[in-house]
């Protein structure tokens, strides 16, 4: 028992978990707001006496950053959420949005001691709460860099892996450049995850901090294409190149009718939505055909965001159609709860076999099949196997296909030497070293589709291989070639 | 952002941007396109790579005033900023080498092929170029596509300039002559490409057109661009823009391209009414 907390552990255990207080489902599936808003401060120290401030906090072996959260546990405990923050900001650079989108419940609440008999501690929720405590108060610092170190660092992406990997270098005293092939900055979290989950407020402030540690970010720069990493090592003077250029390459099902009007992938019907503000047309000009009636193919995280961006965007009917069970779905717990509670429709056991179009290439419906679990398959999941003679016709004008995405391949095939694994991933070792000399690699580059909080795990493990490769080579350096060149630095800084 | 450093009137709806891009304009090839964004609130668009000058850093872009985007592109001065250029994307086109080809223009399409007409040139082909357009107004680069042309033949659908008629005319008087042509590459709207490799099919010959599909990123993320070639599915923007015209799926490009039409009217309206002073035609 701790000072702080004067509750016995059987008292603390019988505190119930405190919950976010949210928008109302009816209100929220029409407008882009964030859903959740939060636990409130009372909420909030409540659900910090619920953590029974374990000797062995195991917490932290499930969280891929491992945060100290005993620790800011207890700084909420007494009152000091500067404190607690700081206290994640050691481990984690981007609280404000891992407390929002970690999935928690596979992670550090999935092991937390309290949760072998009653509801886990919220940690997520908590990491979420100071973190928000920090930006409304404004209390954010950027941290002193004592030393600067020789030789300069190219990012390649901006999505959670790079920039976690450039703030981590720039706080070692490293010139770290970040090139990004959009024109703004966070990949998935800026083109993917919609803004009523990820308010584009956090992210903008992220950024800025990232560019206070002196990071220089350069969009509407395609690696591979405006320059290749060969071009980097030699005339732009790079030492050093870490790629997280994600997996943003979206897979199609290869059924008839996919040429369709009205047939997207995920991908550009997020992308036309949260980069480009479809939604705002014609403030904006990007336009988008939303749908009355729309199917969403899949049922991880995206398939979740694309149906309820389309139950937003004025759908009166938005399905979301998976081959397999409830169970076996991919997304988060907290985001299949939350598209149930707003009205989409769930076509489980159904798997489409294709889309129905009428003479001018619209869509008009989508023929699916019944699906029942057979045999396990490799990875251990009970295969679905359709069901013969069962086959249906749903009526829609919309479908959104989230079948899975692979890496693009451009740097992958602008590069010679970098050896690639199965679906096209980047192969790396456990300090995220590629093939080559010099190019460190994570992020769902590496692992094909993951989640933010391992993306950002690699770019903290790369930068720690990065800081080590080039110490190694400033020693050596009376024996190598010269470390840069100057020729292209007139561009970079 | 990218500074426009030139601009001249290339016909009414036609005009020639010199951009400040210097990294593209140092790795810019013939067929490379970039993805322009002109405002903040606006949306990305491609635009072929007409020119490069890697020591002035800068690139050239053609471009023709067809609704909102392209209108508003147009309405820009010497000084005003682009705020996002992008590239260079797309496969560069394969130059032949000491061959016979033909180069067949439609409209905007011109500027296009430029730059591929430009580098067959400077590979030794011996080059049959054919520009066509709607009227005499829209015929442009006539002179430049000369300089690169051992033959240059000009056809308007109203006569209003030289032979009137469509290039597919032209083209087929040629090869009805017997010129010996060893690979077309077309570029213009899609029922001219559509012709031109229905023709060329017929005398088997090689031909390359440049398919443009509606692109947003530009780099193989959205798989909105996507095109149906020899029954796969393409993503113009990484795997072409230029395919070969004997296994393109016209119709359902055709199709697929007007996925957004009222969108389109619609911001095309709002901006002429706001705009009627400044429009061009
Ligand atoms: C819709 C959606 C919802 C998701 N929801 C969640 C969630 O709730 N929780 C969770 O943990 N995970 C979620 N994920 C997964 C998570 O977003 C990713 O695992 C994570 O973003 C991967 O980060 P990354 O840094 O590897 O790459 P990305 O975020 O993909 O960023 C890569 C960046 O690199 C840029 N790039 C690519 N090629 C080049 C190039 N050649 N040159 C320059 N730049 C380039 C891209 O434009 C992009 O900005 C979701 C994914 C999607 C698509
Ligand atoms: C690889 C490629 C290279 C091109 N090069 C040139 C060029 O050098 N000069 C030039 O004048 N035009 C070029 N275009 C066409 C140009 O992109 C379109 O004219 C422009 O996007 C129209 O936008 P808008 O808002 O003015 O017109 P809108 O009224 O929005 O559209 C008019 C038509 O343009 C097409 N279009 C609209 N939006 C897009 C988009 N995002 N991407 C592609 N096509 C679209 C559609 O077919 C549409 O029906 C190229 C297209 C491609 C794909
Ligand atoms: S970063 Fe994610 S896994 Fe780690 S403590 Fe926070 S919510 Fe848990
Ligand atoms: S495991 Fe759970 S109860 Fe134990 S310290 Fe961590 S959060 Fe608190
Ligand atoms: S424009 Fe998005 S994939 Fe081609």
């Amino acid at each position: 028992m701790s000072v702080l907390n004067p509750l016995k552990p059987s008292e603390r255990m019988k505190i119930p978990r405190q919950e976010s207080i949210e928008q109302s489902a009816n209100d929220r599936s029409r407008n882009f707001l964030e859903v959740s808003f939060g636990l409130n401060e009372e909420r909030a120290r409540v659900e910090a006496t619920r953590c029974l401030e374990c000797k062995n906090p195991i917490c932290t072996e499930g969280c891929p950053v491992e945060i100290d959260i005993r620790s800011f546990i207890q700084a909420i405990l007494q009152k000091d959420y500067l404190g607690a923050v700081k206290k994640i900001r050691e481990a984690n650079s981007l609280p404000a949005i891992c407390g929002r989108v970690c999935p928690q419940e596979e992670q550090c609440e999935a092991v937390c001691t309290l949760g072998k008999k009653n509801p886990a501690v919220a940690i997520g929720k908590l990491e979420r709460f100071v973190a928000d405590y920090e930006m409304e108060n404004n209390l954010f610092s950027v941290p002193e860099i004592s030393i600067r170190r020789e030789g300069k660092v190219a990012i390649v992406g901006s999505g959670p892996s790079g920039l976690t990997c450039a703030a981590e270098l720039a706080k070692l005293g490293y010139k770290v450049t970040i090139f990004e092939a959009l024109h703004a900055v966070g990949g998935v979290l800026r083109y993917g995850i919609p803004e009523f989950r990820l308010p584009r407020k956090i992210l903008d402030l992220e950024t800025e901090r990232i560019k206070a540690l002196g990071v220089e970010i350069i969009t509407n720069f395609v690696v591979g294409r405006t320059a290749t990493i060969d071009e980097f090592f030699g005339e732009w003077g790079f030492s050093a190149v870490f790629l997280g250029t994600g997996a943003g390459s979206p897979h199609f099902m290869g059924i008839p009718g996919e040429s369709a009007s009205g047939v997207y992938s995920a991908n550009e019907f997020l992308t036309r939505v949260n980069l480009m503000k479809a939604y705002q047309f014609p403030d904006y000009d990007t336009p988008i055909r939303a749908g009355k009636r729309v199917a969403v193919i899949g049922g991880g995280n995206t398939a979740m965001d694309a149906v309820r961006t389309a139950k937003r965007l004025g759908a009166e009917k938005a399905h979301l159609v998976y081959r397999r069970s409830k169970k076996e779905m991919p997304a988060r717990v907290e985001e299949v709860h939350h598209a149930e509670q707003e009205g989409i429709e769930f076509l489980l056991m159904t798997n489409p076999v294709r889309i129905l179009t009428d003479g001018q290439n619209w869509v008009v419906g989508m023929e699916c099949q019944r699906m029942e679990l057979g045999e396990p398959d490799d990875s251990g999941r009970r295969k679905p196997v359709p069901i013969p003679g069962s086959n249906f016709v749903i009526d829609i004008d919309t479908v959104i296909e989230a079948v899975g995405q692979a890496p693009n391949p451009i740097i992958q095939a602008t590069t010679p030497g970098l050896k690639i694994g199965k679906k096209g991933v980047v192969v790396t070792d456990e300090s995220q070293r590629t093939s080559r000399d010099g190019i460190f690699a994570g992020g769902d580059l590496s692992r094909g589709g993951a989640t933010v909080i391992l993306a950002m795990r690699d770019g903290k493990l790369a930068a720690a291989a990065i800081h080590e490769y080039l110490s190694r080579k400033q020693t050596n350096h009376e024996d190598d070639s010269p470390l840069y060149t100057n020729s292209y630095c007139q561009y970079i800084s | 952002m990218f500074p426009i450093l030139g601009k001249e009137q290339l016909s009414p709806t036609i005009t020639k941007f010199v951009v400040h891009a210097p990294y593209i304009a140092r790795k810019r090839q013939a067929g490379n396109f970039v993805i322009v964004r002109v405002i903040e609130t606006g949306e990305r668009i491609p635009l072929t790579i007409a020119e490069g000058d890697s020591d002035e850093g800068s690139i050239t872009l053609i471009v023709q005033a067809v609704g909102k985007t392209t209108k508003l592109l147009c309405s820009k001065e010497i000084g005003d900023q682009l705020v996002d250029v992008v590239g260079p994307l797309g496969n560069p086109t394969e130059i032949a080498k000491d061959s016979v080809v033909a180069c067949i223009g439609g409209g905007v399409g011109t500027a296009e092929l430029y730059p591929i007409t430009k580098a067959l040139h400077e590979h030794n082909n011996k080059i049959y170029t054919i520009i066509g357009a709607r009227n005499k107004d829209l015929i442009i680069l006539e002179s430049e596509m000369a300089e690169c042309s051992d033959h240059l033949f000009v056809t308007t659908d109203d006569g209003s300039y030289k032979r009137k008629g469509l290039v597919t005319h032209q083209l087929k008087d040629l090869l009805d002559a017997q010129v010996e042509i060893d690979a077309v590459y077309a570029i213009g709207p899609l029922p001219m490409m559509k012709a031109v490799s229905q023709l060329t099919e017929h005398y088997g010959i090689k031909t390359y057109v440049s398919l443009n599909a509606v692109m947003v990123d530009g780099t193989g993320m959205c798989g909105g661009c996507r095109v149906s070639v020899d029954g796969q599915m393409k993503f113009a923007c990484v795997d072409g823009p230029e395919f070969d015209g004997h296994e393109v799926d016209f119709d359902e490009l055709m199709k697929r391209n007007r996925t957004y039409v009222d969108f389109e009217q619609e911001a095309d309206r709002t901006y002429c009414e706001a705009h009627k002073s400044r429009v061009v035609a």
